[in-house]
This record gives C-alpha cells, sequence and structure tokens, in this order.
C-alpha cells in the first residue's frame, strides 16, 4: 500500500507533465496543483498559459515565479465600463509592470495579448526587445502608443506572426513603420490594422503581403482607398479574412470589374469586415464571396437596408453577423429565412443620440432572428422598444441562449404595448436559458427581475444592470444568488449599503464589482474594507476635494471598483483613486 | 407616456429642448476652456452655437437613486434626462468616433480656394449648421446689415446661397443663403 500520496512517485515528472499537457481549461490545471506538492510543482512548471482577468489580482513577478516557462500570455486591465468613458482616463491599468517582469522572467515569451490596458511606446519596445521567438502581438482596447512602438515591433520582432491592432487609440507619428519591417521578414499570418487612422504606405504594404506566403488574415484601415485596396488583395487570394478598407468610390466600370475579379479569387475566404462608408455602387462586385462566408462584421458599414438586404440574404453560411440597425426589421427577417447557420448576432445602433430618423428596427426583428436560427446562441440587440411578449417568445423559441445583450436605447423604457416594467420579459430569459454566461438588461425594471435572475441564473458569469431596480433588494437577490457570477456592473441603480456588506463574502468569489451612480456611501465601503482584506475596494471620485480620510462616513460614493487580489493595495492609483 | 414616444417625436423635442446656453459658441480652439463666448459682431440676435456635440453632462441623479427606497418611476421623466448622459447608450467611444467621421462634408465657397471639412453630426439641426458656415465663413463674405440674414460678396455685392450636390450630381438650393456649398455625401 502506497503512504500518503506517494504514488505521484510511481511515474517520472514528464509523465504527468505530459498527461496534465491535455488539460485546456486553466480550471482544470488550478484544480490539478491543489491535489499534492508533487503535482503543483509538476503543473506549475509546465503551464504554458496565464490568463489574468484583472491586472492588479496578482502581482506580475509572483504570477512569472510561479508559473516559469509560460509561452502565452493574455491580461485584462480597465474595467468594461472604461469603454463607455465612465472609467478617468488615468485609472491605471499600465503594462510596464507586466512588460518588466515577463522581460525578466519569460524569455521565450511567444504570445502576449493585452486588453484594456496602457501600453506606452516603451513597453512595446521592450516586448520587441526581450522575446527572441515573439510571435503574436494583440492590442484590444489599448491606448498609450503610437505608430513608433509599431515600427519597433515591425523591425525586431524576426518571427511575428500576428499582429492584432483591435480598436485602439493609436497616435499616428510614424507614417512609415510598415517599412520597418526587413525585406527578410516573411513569417506574417496575421495582420490586423482596422483601428490605425491614418495612411498606409500601400506599395510597402504590397511588398510585404507579397513576400509573406501564410498570410491568411488582413484588415486594413478606412483611409486607403479603394483602388489600392483592391491591387493589394489581388497579391493574396489566398487570405482568409479580409478587412476592407473604405468601400465608396466614384462609379468606374474598370475598379468595379477589377474588384469583382480580385474577390472571385478568393477561393478560402470566410472571414469579411470593414466596408466602411459602403455605397450601394460596388458591394454587388463582391456578391460572389457571400455564399462561403461564416463571419461578417459590416457594423461601420452605413449601407441602407435594400442593398444590406440584398447582400446578407446570400450568406447561406453566415455564423456570425455584425452589423449596424440599418438592417431594419424587414433585413433581419430575411436573415432568418436565409441565414440558417447563424449563432451570433450583433445589431449596433447608426443614430445612438437619435437626432436622425428613426430606424424601422423592433423587437420584431429580433423574434424573427429567434424563431428562424436554430442555433442562435449570442445577442446583442441596440432597439428602442420591447415587450415583455417578444422576451417571451424569444426565451421560449432559443432556451440554448449564452449571451444576451439587449440594451433599449432611451433609459426606463417600459413594455411599450402595456406599459409594464419588462421584468416578465427578462425572468423568462434566465428561466428558459439555463446556459445563459453574460446577460445585460435595460427598460424599466423592478427588483422582480433580480430576484428571478438570483434564482435562475445559475451560469450566469457576467451581469451588466443600469437605470434598473427599486430598492437594495435588487443587489441582494443577484449577489446571494447567482453562484457562477464573476463580473458584475452596475450603473445608476438604486443600490446601497445593506445589500453591499450583507453579501461581503460573495464578492471575494467574484473577479470585480462596479457600481456607479448608485446608492453606496464611504463607511460601508470602509466597513467592506476591513472585513475583507483581499479586496481592493477603489472609491473613484474626480472632484478632488480634501483626501478620502476627512470625508464622513454618509459621504456618497460616485463610483466604486471592487475586486479580489491577492497583491494588495496598488501602488500606482492616481489622485481620482483611494483604496480604502 | 415620454417613454413611449417614436423616435422621431423624441428627436423633435430635443431639438426644441436645446436650450441657448447648451448651444454656446465658444470660438477657442478645440478643448479650450470655456469662458465667455466671442461675440464677433453685430449680428444681435445671433444665435450662440457650440461647435461641437452638446454637452456630455454627468446625468443629474437619477431621482431614486439619492435613496435606498421608493420604486423607480417610470412615468414621469425629469428634463435633465434629455440631455446626454455619460456613457449611455454603452457605445464604445471608438465606434462613436469611427461613425463621427461619416458624416463630413466639405465645404466651399464659390470662387474661392476656400475649403473646410464639417460634421453634420455636431448640429442639431439645419439653422444652426447654416449658422455656424456663415461664421466659418465670414472672412470671404461681409453682412450686409439692411438684411441680416444675407451674405454678400464685398467687391461686387452678389449674394451667396448655400447648395449642395446630391448623389446625381445635381445642385440643389438649401434656404434662402446664398454661398455655394459643395457638400458631397
Amino acid at each position: 500500500m502506497v503512504r500518503g500520496f506517494g504514488w505521484a512517485a510511481a511515474f517520472p515528472d514528464e509523465v504527468w507533465e505530459h498527461v496534465f499537457s491535455f488539460l485546456a481549461a486553466d480550471a482544470d490545471r488550478n484544480a490539478v496543483a491543489l491535489v499534492c506538492r508533487a503535482w503543483h510543482r509538476i503543473e506549475r512548471r509546465s503551464r504554458r498559459r496565464v490568463f489574468v482577468g484583472n491586472c492588479y489580482a496578482v502581482a506580475p513577478a509572483a504570477a512569472v515565479r510561479r508559473f516559469p516557462e509560460v509561452r502565452a500570455a493574455a491580461i485584462k486591465g480597465k474595467p468594461h465600463f472604461a469603454d463607455f468613458n465612465l472609467v478617468p482616463t488615468d485609472w491605471g491599468g499600465g503594462a510596464e509592470a507586466w512588460v518588466e517582469a515577463m522581460a525578466e522572467g519569460w524569455p521565450h515569451l511567444e504570445e502576449l495579448r493585452l486588453k484594456r490596458m496602457v501600453v506606452s511606446d516603451d513597453c512595446l519596445e521592450l516586448i520587441a526587445r526581450s522575446f527572441k521567438n515573439f510571435g503574436v502581438l494583440s492590442l484590444v482596447s489599448c491606448d498609450g502608443f503610437s505608430t513608433a512602438g509599431l515600427a519597433a515591433i515591425a523591425a525586431n520582432c524576426r518571427n511575428l506572426r500576428e499582429l492584432d491592432l483591435h480598436e485602439n487609440e493609436v497616435e499616428d507619428n510614424c507614417l512609415n513603420w510598415i517599412s520597418h519591417f526587413p525585406e527578410s521578414f516573411t513569417s506574417l499570418v496575421s495582420l490586423n490594422i482596422a483601428c490605425l487612422e491614418g495612411d498606409v504606405n500601400t506599395s510597402v504594404l504590397e511588398c510585404l503581403i507579397s513576400r509573406c506566403p501564410n498570410l491568411k488574415t488582413l484588415r486594413l484601415n478606412h483611409a486607403m482607398p479603394l483602388e489600392k485596396l483592391v491591387s493589394l488583395l489581388q497579391r493574396a487570394p489566398q487570405l482568409v479574412d479580409v478587412g476592407t478598407s473604405k468601400f465608396s468610390a466614384d462609379h468606374h466600370p474598370e475598379l468595379f470589374s477589377k474588384l469583382e475579379s480580385t474577390f472571385a479569387g478568393f477561393k478560402h475566404l470566410k472571414s469579411l469586415s470593414g466596408i466602411w462608408e459602403a455605397g450601394p455602387t460596388y458591394l454587388p462586385a463582391i456578391y460572389s464571396v457571400c455564399e462561403s462566408l461564416t463571419s461578417l462584421n459590416l457594423c461601420y458599414a452605413t449601407i441602407q437596408s435594400p442593398e444590406l438586404l440584398k447582400f446578407v440574404s446570400r450568406c447561406k453560411n453566415l455564423q456570425r453577423l455584425w452589423v449596424m440597425d440599418l438592417i431594419e426589421d424587414n433585413g433581419l427577417i430575411a436573415v432568418a429565412a436565409s441565414c440558417k447557420l447563424l449563432q451570433e448576432l450583433r445589431v449596433f445602433p447608426s443614430d445612438p443620440y437619435g437626432v436622425a430618423p428613426p430606424i424601422s428596427l423592433t423587437e420584431h426583428g429580433l423574434v424573427a432572428i429567434s424563431a428562424g436560427c436554430l442555433m442562435l446562441h449570442s445577442v446583442l440587440y441596440f432597439c428602442r422598444q420591447m415587450t415583455n411578449a417578444a422576451l417571451l417568445t424569444i426565451a421560449n423559441n432559443r432556451p440554448n441562449l449564452t449571451c444576451f445583450r439587449l440594451c433599449i436605447i432611451e433609459p426606463h423604457t417600459p413594455d411599450y404595448i402595456s406599459q409594464e416594467p419588462l421584468d416578465a420579459g427578462f425572468s423568462a430569459i434566465v428561466e428558459s436559458c439555463k446556459d445563459l454566461r453574460r446577460l445585460s438588461l435595460s427598460g424599466l425594471l423592478t427588483d422582480r427581475v433580480f430576484k428571478s435572475i438570483g434564482a435562475s441564473a445559475n451560469r450566469l458569469e457576467m451581469l451588466s444592470v443600469a437605470f434598473a431596480g427599486d430598492s437594495d433588494a435588487g443587489l441582494h437577490y443577484i449577489l446571494s444568488g447567482c453562484k457562477n457570477l464573476r463580473k458584475l456592473e452596475i450603473r445608476d441603480c438604486p443600490f446601497g449599503d445593506k445589500a453591499l456588506l450583507d453579501n461581503a463574502s460573495k464578492l471575494e468569489t467574484m473577479r470585480s464589482l462596479w457600481m456607479s451612480s448608485c446608492s453606496v456611501t464611504l463607511g460601508a465601503c470602509r466597513q467592506l474594507a476591513l472585513k475583507m482584506p483581499r479586496l481592493n475596494v477603489e472609491v473613484i471620485d474626480e472632484r478632488r476635494g480634501r483626501p478620502l480620510e476627512s470625508w464622513p462616513d454618509d459621504f456618497p460614493v460616485e463610483k466604486l471598483y471592487i475586486y479580489r487580489t491577492v497583491a494588495g493595495p496598488r501602488s500606482d492609483t492616481p489622485p481620482c483613486v483611494w483604496t480604502v | 407616456m415620454p417613454t413611449t414616444e417614436t423616435g422621431k417625436s423624441s428627436t423633435e423635442s430635443e431639438v426644441s429642448g436645446l436650450d441657448y446656453e447648451e448651444t454656446q459658441l465658444t470660438l477657442a480652439p478645440p478643448g479650450g476652456s470655456k469662458s465667455e463666448p466671442e461675440k464677433k459682431r453685430g449680428f444681435s440676435e445671433s444665435i450662440d452655437l457650440r461647435l461641437g456635440r452638446p454637452a456630455l453632462e454627468a446625468h443629474a441623479k437619477d431621482p431614486a437613486s439619492g435613496s435606498s427606497h421608493g420604486p423607480v418611476s417610470g412615468a414621469g421623466k425629469s428634463p435633465a434626462s434629455k440631455a446626454q448622459v455619460v456613457g449611455w447608450p454603452p457605445v464604445r467611444s471608438f465606434r462613436r468616433n469611427a461613425l463621427r467621421s461619416c458624416t463630413y462634408v466639405k465645404v466651399a465657397v464659390d470662387g474661392t480656394p476656400y475649403l473646410r471639412k464639417v460634421d453634420l453630426d455636431a448640429y442639431a439641426g439645419y439653422q444652426q449648421l447654416l449658422t455656424a458656415l456663415e461664421e466659418m465663413l465670414s472672412c470671404f463674405t461681409a453682412r450686409d446689415y439692411t438684411n441680416e440674414r444675407r451674405l454678400v460678396d464685398p467687391v461686387n455685392g452678389a449674394e451667396y446661397v448655400p447648395t449642395y450636390e446630391d448623389k446625381d450630381g445635381d445642385w440643389m438650393l438649401v434656404g434662402w443663403w446664398m454661398f455655394l456649398l459643395h457638400a458631397r455625401d
């Protein structure tokens, strides 16, 4: 009989390592690490990928020390509501601390993905110099860098395969950064520069594309004229994923047929995006690729409904569709009839501030999609009206929904037919969709909806709430239910101290909680911080008066960000942030 | 019920709901301080316009958020809710900026090399746009004070009328001013 956990020694470490290599999920690897010391040691030495959902949850040096052989890291910084200007620009999320620690401890790092972080040019230069085998750089919703930093990446990362720049704020101070890729550089597989404002030298780009035979993804930016785009794309008929530039120009029959033949040459195209400012003129030129597309992103394409409808209804194999509300109900009804394989739909508002004439996109479009697209599991939908009946229908049609984000543009909008709150509708969604992982609420909602969510949404991981609820009970229902809740973000709701303090321990089971324009007082934050030492309770106030210590307990907290951490209070808080 | 109005009626009330204070013309550089606007000249009843989006003022406290009890009433909407709320609807600033660039038009004054890009999104209404253009292009014209609403060429006294070029390339008259607008969709 083997004593204690001696059985672990029955096999050499390499065998266990090999076994563990089949565990993809972090949760599984974490579980393995808790079994015994030997497994903890073997697992940590063999972990190749880390995901840090909150850059302040752990000290960079600690992460690097624990997992010395990491090859791929993904790190997230600012809270999600930073996307909507709710987080002060100097809040934090700087990448330097992480990049410095990684440069020191992970010289073999190959992949780095950063989201919502502040990345300086110095950081990019450090990345470029520190990792000999660097292959993948992905920056999503980041800021703080310029094209000069990109030039450093281009010049030094000899084995770069992927450069993915998605919706970053990039300063354009180095116009020819693309020319910093050396002539010997041929390893590019994926290039996404859609977010860059400035012109990119087309001839340099053409040379780059020509010498990179493995290029599969090319997403260009808005600035490139259509003629240049066409001559570029002609050099890479092997592309699987294309993001075009501006899709409008004066009508020239020659350009039209060039565009047509270029796109007809794409035998493997699966994903299409860009199509900025598309007029009806050139869209028909690319009908030939519709049938093969599985992913179509027209969320920046201001195409009107008839043309949009004609285009999208040819895309019979579409799995993902991102589109503007210009598609209207008619368009969505056509999609429901044509795109039977649709899994993900996102409908963005063309006119969020309501200045233009109204678009005919209502709850009917979404109901049609829910009825016609049996594989639909992910929805993001901006609209101006909704009914409980529609939500009930959607819930019954699509119990397989995993992500349901509805944004009714005007806060507090009730069911426009019954004038009731939309509690019943959203309750139906959470009760029917047992695998729902992400939910965003909108419209007129009372505490009742939160009772349903707390009770039924057992798989829910992320919840976004705005302008909803009546009282603390609403928040209490959520925090005392929702077993798997990781991220909760709330704005403009009458939720206060009691619910927070009664559910303090819940907060340590979650990644983070954001509350702004609610009814939380400083006193409650102080109590919470005292009770829960492994939470950082950050009070954010941009009015910059006296220091936090001098404010009374009943001081109303404007913005509150609470997250679990093993790193203690952070040292880089700006003047407007206090860790209580 | 205010909340059941269609998009159209909410647009109308938004336009009429614009207070003059909200639409102050600041002739400072972008991002400059919000000091007293320079009143350029004697257009005495000039509508003060801000060349930019209406103020993204923080939404006035939701009536229910100050207390932890009491239901949120969906019935009455406070006048403040008509103003833009920070970060609502939840549209990424990246998307907002990207979409905005689609609404730029080029404005030229006939017979001059002057060309300006104007963001149509920045104006809540047509009148505001025309007034702003008049301000912008004022150096090429003089005001005819007999009728304050006309712009005239200082040399030959000809009037300027705004016109625009539509998708088919035709020049369409816009209002009763007379300066030439090259506006391309």
